[in-house]
């Protein structure tokens, strides 16, 4: 948090974390590549610049936090904590691994800086509702929670019992962002369980909507910063992001939902992420 | 007759036996202990007046939540609230909770290690006229099966008192089982009470009966009963299904060498089940489990349903009668 990075340090930080997710998916020979790549940008902009959170100290007691619902992308949260400088990123190679603290969907019991533990989908906007609730009790509201929802995960019942209550209480200190990729693991989202006028969903429950472009990380943090600024609803931000990021083959291909690369794959993966990086650097000299 | 140390009242056949619902001891002791620890809080789902949690909700409307009529919104919510440092008291029907949100609770609570409090109320047979889909029989199977889960079933309303106190003050996840209607007054305010302690209501050498919630009175009825038969029935009130005081119960078994068990709930994965287990690992013995064989139940008055399902004090000691035949000597 006291660091200041530019958008270019930012940006490049975002591939870094995309080069380690593939690395992390290669060694584990297990994982969901393309939420955790398109996710990125918006946890990037989460670690390096909105929260309020201290990576030697990850209980703090005025930290923010950050509850992730769609725990089968954790990887990208274990990338973005090692960089941040939670662990070691040679842990990362541990990742579902016997033994491992990075657990296949995030156990919050096994590794600190994880608030919740998840994977079975649609319960994380509660558990946020809940907390923010605790929060308010306690009178401190100053303390953010956020909450990452995936798109296909909407299919959930127990998001919209969710959005029901924060919308009744009003809960303005909590944030909830949607991984609008528009794919989930039978097919597109449109087909497999069309969420049609997604944003009309949300209004219509009572939350003030802000659509984003979810691989942009300046309109991550300007759509945060936006959302901390409006008390009168609950905030969503649907940000609009590309399955698989960065790495053209998987980029938009639904059959990347849960697959990892194999070495070969990985070894391309990689290549395309170095040229991003130099396209990066060059954009911003 | 009963032992002393347990302080129960004197009689459990006497005419005019106080009674009342278990669920209102619920209520009394969630205000005490919303009153010693302002970091106690209550959620319900639409159900406030009938789990007895409107009392809190006028007392400390601050800290009560109308979740409205969605069960795993309610637990999920009461996970988060735990992960800010509250003690969250979570009630609906049994039926719906933990009938519903049973994944929401092994993930957000077990697995997650938040020492939420949940309350099914209406659980058993005895809900009555409302029929099968409300008579939660299966909620301490499912609770039972959990890691980290304490699975408690008071006797009655007063013992429902204490546990909602020591639930406060327990650090682990909990689900209480709470029945609908009026039930007998058998313990008083200095019968003890701890989690994870079985106790002997009823000291005896011939027979052990395991009970737990509301058949614990009828166990004590049906030792009643066998006395005159001159057959002296050791009863165990287990009100701590999990973690089973298996020390309480392998002593009197060793002693008595048969076992009944009583509970409104399936004996498949209930307390019976749980008796069974610890019997066939540690010291196997003739067994006979009084509950809900594998079957639902159906509308009609609370007394003719547990006639006709087969669980009263009659049943318990025709079972008493049964392990007494089979027992090794």
């Amino acid at each position: 948090m006291s660091d200041v990075y530019s958008i270019e340090e930012l940006e490049l930080k975002a591939v870094e974390i995309r080069q380690d997710i593939i690395k992390m998916l290669l060694a584990a020979g297990s994982g969901h590549s393309a939420g955790s790549l398109g996710q990125a940008d918006i946890f990037t902009a989460l670690y390096f610049e909105v929260l309020k959170h201290d990576p030697k100290n990850p209980d703090w007691p005025e930290r923010d936090i950050l509850v992730q619902s769609n725990g089968h992308t954790v990887p990208v949260r274990y990338a973005a904590m090692a960089h941040a400088g939670y662990f070691p990123r040679a842990e990362l190679l541990t990742l579902r691994k016997l033994g491992s603290r990075l657990q296949g969907h995030p156990e919050r019991t096994k590794l600190p800086g994880l608030e919740t533990t998840s994977g079975p989908l649609g319960s994380g906007l509660s558990q946020a509702a809940g907390m923010a609730l605790g929060l308010r009790m306690d009178k401190a509201s100053h303390r953010w929670v956020y909450v990452t929802l995936g798109d296909g995960e909407l299919d959930e019942g127990n998001v919209w019992e969710a959005a029901m209550l924060v919308s009744k209480y009003k809960l303005n200190n909590l944030i909830a962002i949607v991984d609008r990729n528009n794919i989930q693991i039978d097919g597109p989202t449109e087909t497999v369980m069309p969420l049609g006028d997604l944003r009309g969903k949300w209004e219509a429950f009572g939350w003030h909507v802000l659509e984003i472009d979810g691989n942009d990380i300046e309109a991550v943090i300007d759509a945060c910063n936006m959302a901390k600024a409006i008390v009168e609803r609950p905030v969503v931000i649907i940000a609009h992001t590309v399955p698989g990021k960065g790495v053209d083959f998987m980029e938009y291909d639904f059959h990347w939902h849960g697959a990892p690369p194999n070495a070969e794959q990985a070894k391309i993966a990689l290549h395309e992420l170095r040229t991003l990086q130099g396209k990066i650097r060059s954009e911003h000299e | 007759m009963s032992d002393s140390d347990m302080h129960l009242i004197g009689d459990v056949r006497a005419k005019g036996i106080k009674q009342e619902p278990i669920r209102a001891g619920f209520g009394r002791g969630l205000v005490v202990a919303g009153t010693k620890d302002q970091n106690v809080v209550a959620a319900c789902a639409d159900l406030t007046d009938s789990t007895k949690m409107a009392e809190f909700a006028k007392t400390f409307p601050e800290r009560f939540i109308e979740i409205g009529i969605g069960e795993q919104n309610l637990v999920t919510v009461g996970a988060g609230l735990a992960a800010m440092g509250k003690i969250p008291f979570v009630g609906s029907y049994a039926a719906f909770c933990p009938g519903r949100d049973w994944e929401q609770i092994r993930t957000t609570i077990c697995l997650n290690d938040r020492p939420v409090k949940i309350i099914g109320a209406h659980a058993g047979l005895s809900v009555g006229l409302d029929g099968a889909t409300h008579q939660m029989l299966e909620d301490i199977a499912l609770m039972r099966s959990l890691p980290n889960m304490v699975v408690i079933a008071p006797c009655d309303s007063l013992e429902a008192e204490r546990a909602t106190l020591a639930m406060a003050a327990d650090k682990r996840p909990n689900y209480m089982r709470l029945a609908r209607e009026a039930t007998a007054i058998i313990t008083t305010e200095k019968t003890p009470f701890e989690i994870g302690r079985a106790y002997v209501f009823r000291p005896g050498a011939d027979a052990t009966v395991v009970a737990t919630g509301t058949m614990t009175y009828q166990a004590l009825v049906a030792a009643d009963i066998l006395r005159k038969e001159g057959i002296d029935v050791e009863v165990i009130h287990c009100p701590t299904v999990k973690p089973l005081d298996a020390e309480t119960i392998l002593k009197s078994v060793r002693k008595t060498g048969v076992v009944v068990t009583a509970e409104e709930a399936q004996i498949n994965g209930g307390l019976g089940g749980a008796v069974a287990e610890l019997l066939g690992e540690e010291y196997p013995a003739p067994l006979r489990r009084i509950g809900m064989r594998d079957r639902f139940g159906e509308s009609g008055e609370p007394n003719e349903l547990l006639e006709h399902f087969g669980l009263t004090a009659t049943h318990i000691a025709l079972a008493i009668h049964d392990v007494l035949g089979r027992k090794i000597i």
